[in-house]
């Protein structure tokens, strides 16, 4: 390695350090969370130097634009008061129990981590690739090869937006608003990049670094913009157009895992010569649908029809 | 020669990042911060896109560049409106010598 790129990486290394201490440790509420988001930030580039685009993308869409969209939202809702005390937490008391199970912690993980066959799997994901019906090795393991992990990924993320409507109605409407005339002409001029870009992504999981994941969460990256910027859910589509836009995924998901079953009587295995199409539709679904239930995570509950508005 | 005036396009780029960030650094308030790091920092990124775009090798790449920059431009400015608002509403007031 280039000694440029080693001193890169030594200093990206030490400020996520940095960030993740202040995240935790900043007496300011505000400050741990923008050093929460820059973390994030910094996570993605992290993921980026380890030649793994797609995590990249979604880590840089999740952990440092919606996460922190999420926490700052709430920040603006808390009680001003008991802000200062809640997170002053001595070092021996909180911290250093803590530190001493994340050493161990991070102890265990490296050697099992030093444990594991060195190549990893790459080479039987490299050898099963011709019957994967996809050209990219990532999206191959996501949904072909290991494919009721992510069915499972997406029902615990439905899972997570019905514990939360069941926790009462969404919480954007008492949300503070500035009057900021710029915002939703931003929106406006990138919201058909931002649905542009999400199926771009979705077109390109076949054979590079994209797919559902990073495109769903782009996609809520826009729609959390839009609803920043004023805009509300609109009327027509509360209720069942909303609830199928969430559940879509995880429908198709089983459909086609259920329906290949014709095939062969295995569960999720796909017909080698249907396979493109069936990733294809799954994948296309699946997007939408994270994009919609990281929107409604966002929103906080079932939304009400309080306001009309553009959507 | 297009690519040593690339390597000064992007010096000349990080010496603006640098001059924006001691201004973020050492302004009295949230309002002149903003002006030093938002118009620095834009000019900056525009001159190492410009010096990236002379060392890429294909149109499409230079494409993106110019689109990189033309999306931090705007969302950038609308950002540092936001903040400048923001800091108006909670009643911060313009620094004064």
């Amino acid at each position: 390695m280039h000694p440029v790129e080693m001193l890169f990486d030594a200093l990206l290394l030490l400020s996520m350090v940095v960030l993740a201490w202040q995240g935790v440790h900043a007496r300011n509420l505000f400050r741990a969370v923008v050093s929460f988001m820059m973390f994030g930030l910094l996570t993605a580039v992290a993921w980026v130097r380890l030649e793994a685009p797609d995590i990249a993308l979604a880590e840089a869409a999740l952990g440092a634009g919606l996460t922190g969209a999420l926490l700052l939202a709430t920040l603006g809702r808390l009680d001003q008061g008991g802000r200062a005390t809640r997170l002053r937490t001595t070092f021996m008391r909180f911290s250093l129990p803590w530190m001493a199970l994340g050493l161990a912690g991070t102890t265990l993980l490296l050697a099992v981590t030093l444990a594991l066959p060195a190549p990893g799997l790459d080479e039987a994901v490299l050898r099963a690739m011709p019957a994967a019906g996809v050209d990219s090795p990532v999206t191959a393991v996501l949904l072909n090869f290991r494919a009721w992990d992510t069915l499972l990924e997406i029902a615990v993320m439905l899972l997570a937006v019905v514990a939360l409507w069941s926790l009462g109605q969404d919480v954007l409407a008492s949300t503070p608003r500035l009057p900021a005339p710029a915002l939703p002409a931003l929106v406006r001029l990138l919201f058909p990049l931002f649905l542009l870009s999400t199926f771009y992504l979705l077109w390109r999981g076949g054979h590079g670094p994209g797919g559902a994941f990073p495109a769903g969460a782009l996609l809520a990256a826009g729609l959390v913009l839009a609803l920043l910027a004023g805009a509300r859910v609109p009327e027509r589509m509360t209720g069942a157009p909303l609830r199928c836009a969430l559940a879509a995924g995880l429908l198709a998901f089983l459909m086609v895992a259920v329906g290949v079953m014709a095939d062969r009587g295995v569960f999720f295995a796909y017909p080698p010569q249907h396979a493109p199409i069936l990733i294809a539709m799954v994948e296309i679904a699946a997007g939408l649908s994270i994009g919609v239930m990281l929107t409604a995570l966002f929103l906080g509950g079932e939304p009400t029809d309080v306001e009309g508005g553009p959507s | 020669m297009s690519a040593l005036a690339g390597v000064v396009l992007i010096v000349m780029g990080l010496l603006f990042f640098l001059s924006g960030t001691v201004g973020l650094l050492r302004f009295p308030d949230v309002f002149t911060r903003l002006h030093a790091i938002s118009k620095a920092d834009t000019l900056a990124l525009g001159l190492v896109c410009a010096g990236l775009a002379l060392h890429a090798d294909y149109g499409a790449l230079q494409l993106k560049l110019l689109l990189i920059w033309l999306l931090v431009i705007v969302s950038g400015a609308t950002c540092s409106s936001l903040i400048a608002r923001a800091a108006l509403a909670h009643g911060i007031r313009p620094w004064q010598r």
